[in-house]
């Protein structure tokens, strides 16, 4: 059983300060796997923390493993964007992330960790008639379903982002936008440690450093899975491990609809306050937003090629910054301090992957591609719900394997904002 | 950004004239009135996803507007090697990096 933990508050600030913080606990211990649990989640990013988290919380199942092959939030979660929203197309989808905004919102009560969730909106931007009627159709959509959204002309765009070219000479005038006033940022890395550190405190036992090598299945049940450190005994294992997906799929004879593409994203050196919203474009094509530090935080479409490298080719970050400028010529002469790539599991209909399979036990959860980010308490959530109960919480019901079979594709590649 | 030998116009040219368009040798099942929907979809939408050497096609856009393969490594990014459509697809050689 874990040891007490800290609870962090305003007053521990204070009293820690008082001894130079040099006695701060260690947010989550460094167990060795037991030789058995009940579950077992392959993956420990933002997803993964949040099912461990969920199964305890929600479900009471504490004999949980989380096992990851480097350190934990390594991987995508700490190289998105950090955008967060719910204004996609389809029912389904619109129900799925409109399921995780309400997740963030109290979640940094929720986990006693500052998640820094700032709720500030997001703009889609409209560029050409043809963008703004797809606004539109998705405004009403969202609005429809509950998800808070408005149409904006472009007097109201500018005056929400002063900095934005506005001007009707631009090569891609705006339009307008959709906004969604409860969309917004959150701190990527925290979002992972406060789920880590809460899943912790609840008895989950965090496995770092430890590849995932096989999965033992007999009798078409899963037995465990084979680690770089030895065989770690799992009555479920649920498998969440992003663009490594197929990796482990491979391990129980399983191909999946998804493909790994290298996503880039990068950051300014930092600037005083000029950018208090999330600015979204899909068709000049790129998307950036200002962190508390100051710096610009960019992103724009996957490298088109497979890559599993965490880098792409400079080309993407040419077009990403050409649009940029385009969007906020104010930039032009800032620098870029920082540049990096993650894995984005792609799935052809841009919509994530929660199911059970055809083994016993062995649940995946992938698929996500270029928008998990913002779903980490939803998708957590629902996959905890689905391996408690060995069947798929009603969220999660559409985006089973069984739609590449039905054909009952949900397609929010428009929503996704990000090109593929 | 990747240096790509295109076999049509023989030579090395950069990424920035070619397309990826997608993994190789997938073949249309023969008959498509007589598969079951699981195989129609795997052949649809399911793809091997190769960490390693994979062989993948890409379009020369900008120069012969021709197809052709590659084999590359997805996690280094090298190129192994490169075939035209109608050659037999050469062995991924021992030597290759994984």
């Amino acid at each position: 059983m874990s040891e007490k933990k800290n609870h962090y508050s305003g007053f521990g600030l204070f009293k820690h300060a008082l001894s130079f913080h040099e006695h701060w606990q260690r947010v989550w211990r460094n167990p060795q796997p037991k030789p058995f649990y009940d579950v077992v989640i392959i993956g420990g990013g933002g997803h993964g923390l949040a099912t461990a988290y969920y199964l305890a919380k929600v479900h009471g199942i504490t004999n949980v493993a989380v096992v990851e092959k480097g350190y934990l939030g390594g991987g995508n979660t700490a190289r998105n964007t950090t955008i967060v929203r719910s204004n996609y197309l389809w029912d389904e989808a619109a129900h799925l992330f409109e399921h995780s905004l309400k997740l963030w919102e109290g979640l940094s009560q929720d986990l006693n960790y500052n998640l820094m969730f700032s709720q500030r909106g997001v703009l889609n931007l409209g560029h050409t008639l043809q963008d703004m009627r797809n606004i539109e159709r998705r405004v009403n959509a969202n609005r429809l379903n509950g998800i808070d959204g408005e149409v904006l002309d472009t007097a109201a765009v500018q005056t929400l982002v002063p900095l934005l070219d506005c001007s009707p000479n631009a090569r891609y005038p705006v339009l307008g936008a959709s906004w969604q006033p409860r969309a917004g940022t959150a701190r990527h890395d925290a979002v992972a440690w406060g789920f880590a550190r809460a899943a912790d405190k609840l008895g989950i036992d965090l496995i770092q450093q430890s590849e995932v090598t096989g999965i033992r299945v007999s009798n078409g049940r899963v037995q465990g899975v084979e680690t770089k450190n030895g065989f770690i005994g799992a009555a479920k294992v649920g498998c969440v491990a992003a663009g490594n997906s197929g990796e482990i799929a491979k391990m129980v004879n399983m191909t999946l609809p998804i493909e790994s593409h290298p996503l880039q994203a990068m950051v300014s050196e930092p600037l005083k306050p000029c950018l208090d919203t999330v600015v979204m474009s899909n068709h000049v094509h790129g998307y950036i937003s200002q962190s508390d530090k100051g710096d610009m935080v960019i992103g724009a479409g996957i490298d088109s090629y497979l890559g599993y490298g965490q880098r792409g080719s400079f080309p993407v970050v040419e077009h990403t910054i050409a649009a940029i400028i385009e969007m906020f010529p104010f930039l032009s002469r800032v620098r870029l301090n920082r540049h990096w790539g993650g894995i984005v599991d792609i799935c052809p209909d841009a919509c994530p992957i929660i199911s059970p399979t055809v083994i016993d036990g062995l649940y995946f959860n992938c698929g996500w591609g270029t928008g998990g980010f913002k779903a980490t308490p939803g998708s957590g959530h629902v996959f905890a719900d689905t391996i408690a109960n060995d069947r798929p919480h009603p969220l999660a019901q559409p985006f089973s394997l069984d739609r590449f079979v039905s054909g009952y594709l949900i397609d929010e590649h428009g929503a996704a904002g990000v090109a593929h | 950004m990747l240096n790509i030998y295109c076999p049509y116009c023989e030579e090395y040219r950069e990424e920035e004239e070619f397309t990826y368009a997608g993994e190789a040798h997938i073949v249309r099942p023969p008959d498509p009135e007589c598969v079951s929907d699981e195989e129609w979809g795997r052949y649809l939408f399911h793809r091997n996803n190769i960490k390693g050497n994979h062989r993948e096609m890409w379009f020369h856009a900008t120069g012969c507007r021709l197809f052709f393969n590659v084999i590359r490594n997805t996690v280094s990014y090298d190129i192994e090697q490169v075939y035209k459509l109608t050659d037999t697809p050469p062995e991924i050689r021992e030597d290759q990096h994984k």
